[in-house]
């Protein structure tokens, strides 16, 4: 049951900064995903957090106690890795056991702690068995058993779905969803590049690019209101189409994409200077036909994607480099070569400046 | 004492010994040196992983720098002096090496190794290859492989006998038990030979022993080398219309072009080596003699240490520019 | 790719065929060995071992029975038997017969033969005889038979057991062979433990001079161990080692170590990272990841090597010259003692053959059944290249 802080925290390897100083604070009890492209960092933020990986600067404290070069084993914490990374010659009860061996446990309490792990994920008629003997599910739930047998204070996931199937993926994932609501008092921190992981577990995200957090917040926080272009263009699927635009007189801007269409320019603070560059996003979600009233763009479709409930269209837009998409609900009779005109309402569109910071937090309306 | 005995409390000493080293050394690094608490815990930490891999290392590097490191210089040394009356030895420079190279029997060395170092990788090589490429595509290819590999599992002194006796001459009218002599007669030869005296010729019945030897050698690796090429480019070739050799040697050939130039120079330095098969069939007579028989011959017969050593400086020196490839493709690997 | 489509099995034959050429000259020597080993001295000076399997045809000189054992029957003095059986010879179908030295095939078998003085003798095909005389036979020795049988193959286990079994034989290969086990076991088990340490250290601990070490050892691998001879040798002499068991002990591990821990090391790199950080993480300390985590996952390659040290040791003959066998002899091993076989009984196949198959029988079966560790040991064993 620990707090985790991270002070300036920063990771070089021979004179190149992998991670830039990093400060988080994580509650007690809290479930965080470390969420980003690959390459950027998560996964050695999280190793600096086990102790597996030195910290170049910076400090890490958990449980009010700074743990620098505290060895993995007495920080408190439990990782269960991308690769379950089971003992191969040891049973499932000895891969549960080692930890507890290791620390020198009595061994009736040994036998206890892993018995009653086993019932709860269901392990205990493969106790005996070695892990080449079961299943990829049972694997990770082994893994995950292993971790809640040493019961830590932090538990620390390194992407532990990426080598399952898609069908098991789901069921690992509701099982960790699950674990979650049994051990409440447990502080859990998930990595993952997948924003669907991400969004469905955590209680709050953190999304790093390059070494820095570009922000941290609630799923639905990061979902409507990005902090920046990189967050605006990582979470969600499809990803936010992005436009040019340029900020006009009174409050209004011209989106150059768009044919110069003026748009109201909803800004919660100051508004830009007349003529400095602004690039707009929406979400392909919010962008709707224009239905004879004034169209935000035009443009011809180049593909249609019919997934039944949905159907993703992609646009040829003059003016746009990548092709704009566009998420209508239902069955679409659209072909490749129609014209098509669509809007969007002003309050779904993300303003951003030219450094890529959001200059306006959009006010969704209430789902 | 009963060696059996002794080499059971070899063992045990031995085992016992390292055990009872490496527990303890980490045992004092662990709880006397650098124990992992109290107010200096992490910089502890760090100085016992700062110590702890040499603890690892110790005794291997001691036995490496005693049993290889050392007599390498010590060679050297030696290569350079000449024995003195009593224990000692004088610094001679290069006589050593001048008096070798005046020798008829080192230039015979000299030049049977260069007759061994061209024609036994080659032809264990190519052989490898057949018979690699040959099992790779039948039903009882993996009992094939074994056969052919078999000779690895044989002493070089054995397979001297082995070899002697296919070798083996009668005088004319009787019966040859030596199996090339009876196909040569077979085959309408005219009287039987004595091949191990047949100057010259007698050193390729010398390599034919290495060559049946290290076949099985070439044969493993490339076998693996061959299944390990891509499926499809095989299957390009063969929708591209190239027929067995073509698809053999302009399609698998040059993609395992470097597993063998490391087969050529595994067997290259076994060659270079190679003692035991002259030793025990010719000893060096009839124009057979090579450079490790050479060095035995005066280190261990004429007691002649300088010239002996010379001799092995001499071996070092030809196994050298393999040692600087392998290290460089190991440093290449590692990055 | 036997499913590809429009393939000539005529190619599939040569395949086989060529790959069946290749294997019979392969193990022809090997075959020739093993025969040799199980024939009599004169079965292998009579005919090639390629022989021994087909019924021969041979001369042999038989006698009957001595005129002591004759008989007096109707006025005739008569000897009977079989030739065979007087020789204690195995029986054999008799093709012809003959008295004299020059004319050793001059009578067919079942007719009767004349000889000097009146007597007579008649051979049957199987060997039986009668010897008849008008007057009593004198002498000590029977009548002297050539004939030229038909011997059916024959195989016999009498040079093993004069090899290994026959305590009068000074040659004999039973003290070699326990003075080679002798030097092979402890010179195997050594070094894997001294170099598995090292190996762990160089594959899983971060430390300064880390790839140089491990070029070291790379380079090492090839150095001819002649150059270690007498350098070593003067060291073990100074030691107070001087030739024997200890010392070549010593030499073996040494020269083994750099196969080994380059052997251990390539095969525990490869071990997943993951599992030895959990174990980290677990608590276990450097010791106990690897003897309880490295150390068991890593078999596969301590086998390897167990294997490839055996062999090498068993097979040596130059490291036991010089560092085991002194001039007493009490210490030789299977292959000095074969070497020395090869020069005083140079033509004796049937003690060659049998002795060098006892020296060979062991890393046979090893080989045999531990050939998948082998294999592996190999591809993981030769430098890589580019």
């Amino acid at each position: 049951m620990a707090s985790l802080e991270l002070k300036q925290l920063t990771k070089a390897y021979a004179d190149v900064d992998i991670l830039h100083g990093l400060d988080l604070h994580i509650g007690e009890g809290e479930f965080v995903v470390f969420v980003g492209p690959s390459g950027c960092g998560k996964s050695t933020l999280l190793r600096m957090i086990a102790g597996l990986e030195t910290i170049s600067a910076g400090e890490l404290w958990i449980g009010g106690r700074r743990v620098n070069e505290v060895p993995p084993s007495e920080r408190g914490i439990a990782m269960v890795f991308q690769s379950y990374a089971l003992y191969p010659h040891m049973t499932v009860f000895d891969n549960m056991a080692f930890g507890l061996r290791i620390a020198k446990v009595p061994k009736a309490e040994i036998s206890a702690r892993v018995r009653e792990v086993a019932q709860v994920l269901q392990l205990t008629p493969v106790l005996e068995r070695l892990p080449k003997a079961l299943s990829g599910g049972q694997r990770q739930r082994v893994a995950i058993g292993r971790a809640i047998v040493r019961q830590p204070a932090v538990f620390l996931f390194d992407e532990p779905l990426s080598n399952l199937d898609a069908a098991l993926r789901v069921a690992t994932r509701i099982e960790i969803a699950r674990l979650k609501e049994r051990l409440p008092g447990t502080t859990m921190i998930y990595v993952t590049h997948d924003q669907v992981e991400a969004m469905t577990l955590a209680d709050r995200i953190v999304v790093l690019s390059a070494g820095r957090i570009e922000q941290v917040g609630t799923p639905l926080e990061l979902y409507r209101r990005p902090a920046n272009l990189f967050v605006a263009r990582f979470i969600g699927s499809p990803a936010m189409n992005i436009f040019d635009a340029r900020v006009g007189h009174g409050g209004a801007a011209t989106c150059t994409a768009a044919g110069d269409t003026e748009i109201r320019l909803l800004t919660a603070g100051e508004t830009p200077a007349a003529g400095s560059p602004l690039k707009l996003g929406v979400r392909p979600e919010h962008l709707e036909f224009a239905a004879g009233g004034p169209a935000l763009l035009s443009g011809v479709v180049s593909l249609v994607e019919s997934l039944g409930e949905v159907t993703n269209v992609y646009l040829d837009v003059p003016g746009t480099d990548e092709p704009v998409v566009a998420r209508l609900a239902g069955s679409q009779s659209l072909r490749r070569g129609d014209t098509v005109a669509l809007t969007a309402d002003p309050a779904a569109m993300h303003w951003f400046d030219a450094d890529g910071r959001a200059i306006r937090p959009s006010e969704l309306p209430a789902d | 004492m009963n060696a059996a005995l002794q080499g059971l409390i070899t063992i045990l000493l031995g085992v016992g010994g390292c055990v009872a080293y490496y527990t303890l050394s980490n045992l004092l690094v662990d709880t006397l040196l650098f124990p992992a608490r109290g107010p200096h815990q992490a910089r502890n930490i760090r100085r016992a992983n700062l110590v702890r891999p040499w603890l690892f290392l110790a005794p291997a590097l001691f036995v490496l720098a005693v049993y290889l490191a050392y007599p390498v210089i010590e060679t050297l040394r030696l290569s350079l002096s000449e024995r003195v009356a009593g224990d000692g030895s004088r610094f001679v420079g290069f006589a050593n090496y001048v008096q070798m190279l005046s020798e008829s029997k080192f230039r015979e060395a000299m030049r049977n190794n260069l007759l061994w170092l061209v024609v036994v990788p080659a032809a264990a090589t190519a052989f490898g290859l057949l018979a690699a490429r040959l099992t790779d595509r039948i039903r009882w290819g993996s009992l094939a492989k074994s056969l052919i590999f078999m000779p690895m599992a044989i002493s070089f002194v054995g397979a001297a006998v082995i070899f002697k006796l296919i070798y083996d001459f009668r005088p004319p009218g009787q019966a040859q038990i030596g199996a090339l002599n009876a196909l040569v007669l077979f085959l309408g030869g005219s009287e039987p030979r004595a091949w191990l005296t047949m100057p010259l010729w007698n050193n390729f019945f010398l390599m034919a022993v290495l060559v049946w030897i290290q076949t099985g050698f070439a044969m493993v690796i490339l076998s693996a080398a061959l299944r390990g090429i891509p499926e499809e480019t095989i299957e390009a070739a063969i929708i591209d219309g190239a027929g067995p050799f073509q698809l053999f040697f302009r399609i698998q050939v040059p993609q395992i072009r470097g597993t063998i130039a490391v087969v050529w120079t595994t067997i290259t330095v076994v060659v270079l080596k190679i003692f035991d098969i002259v030793f025990a069939m010719t000893n060096g007579q009839w124009g057979t003699q090579v450079l490790a028989n050479y060095m035995y011959d005066k280190l261990f017969r004429a007691g002649d240490w300088g010239v002996g050593s010379a001799s092995a400086v001499v071996l070092m020196l030809l196994v050298t520019p393999i040692l600087v490839w392998n290290v460089a493709n190991a440093r290449r690997e590692m990055r | 790719m036997p499913e590809i489509a429009g393939r000539r099995s005529a190619l599939g034959w040569a395949l086989n065929l060529s790959a069946l050429a290749l294997v019979l000259l392969w193990t022809f020597p090997t075959a020739g060995l093993l025969v040799s080993s199980f024939r009599t001295a004169d079965q292998i000076a009579g005919s090639g071992w390629w022989r021994a399997m087909v019924p021969a045809d041979r001369n042999l000189i038989l006698r009957a029975a001595p005129p002591a054992a004759q008989r007096e029957h109707e006025g005739l003095f008569v000897l009977e038997g079989n030739l065979f059986d007087e020789a204690d010879a195995p029986r054999a179908a008799i093709s012809a017969f003959g008295v004299s030295s020059r004319a050793i095939d001059a009578h067919r078998p079942g007719t009767t033969a004349e000889l000097r003085n009146g007597e007579r003798i008649e051979v049957a095909a199987n060997g039986d005889y009668r010897h008849s005389s008008a007057q009593a036979m004198q002498g000590r020795r029977g009548q002297r038979v050539f004939v030229t049988a038909t011997i059916a193959p024959s195989f016999t286990l009498d040079n093993y057991r004069h090899v290994l079994l026959d305590p009068h034989n000074v040659e004999g290969m039973s003290r070699a062979f326990f003075n080679t086990l002798t030097v092979t076991i402890p010179a195997t088990i050594i070094p894997i433990l001294v170099a598995a340490f090292a190996a762990y250290a160089l594959a899983w601990m971060a430390f300064p001079g880390r790839a140089l070490l491990v070029a070291a050892i790379v380079g090492l691998l090839v150095v001819p161990l002649q150059l270690a001879l007498i350098p070593l040798l003067k060291l073990h002499n100074d030691l107070g080692i001087g030739k024997g068991y200890v010392g070549v002990w010593l030499a073996h591990t040494g020269f083994g170590l750099p196969l080994a821990i380059y052997l251990l090391r390539n095969y525990m790199v490869g071990l997943p990272r993951e599992i030895i950080e959990n174990a980290r993480v677990d608590g276990a300390s450097e010791l106990q990841i690897f003897v309880r985590i490295v150390l068991p996952l890593s078999f596969p390659a301590l086998a390897s090597f167990a294997i490839f040290q055996f062999l090498w040791t068993w097979n040596d003959l130059l490291v036991a010259l010089v560092f085991l066998i002194d001039s007493s002899g009490e210490t030789t091993v299977m292959t000095k003692n074969l070497l020395e076989l090869l020069g005083t009984r140079g033509g004796n196949w049937e003690i060659l053959a049998t002795s060098a198959f006892v020296s060979i029988a062991l890393p046979l079966l090893v080989f045999f059944s531990l050939q998948r560790y082998l294999v592996r040991g190999l591809l993981a064993g030769s430098v890589k290249g580019g």
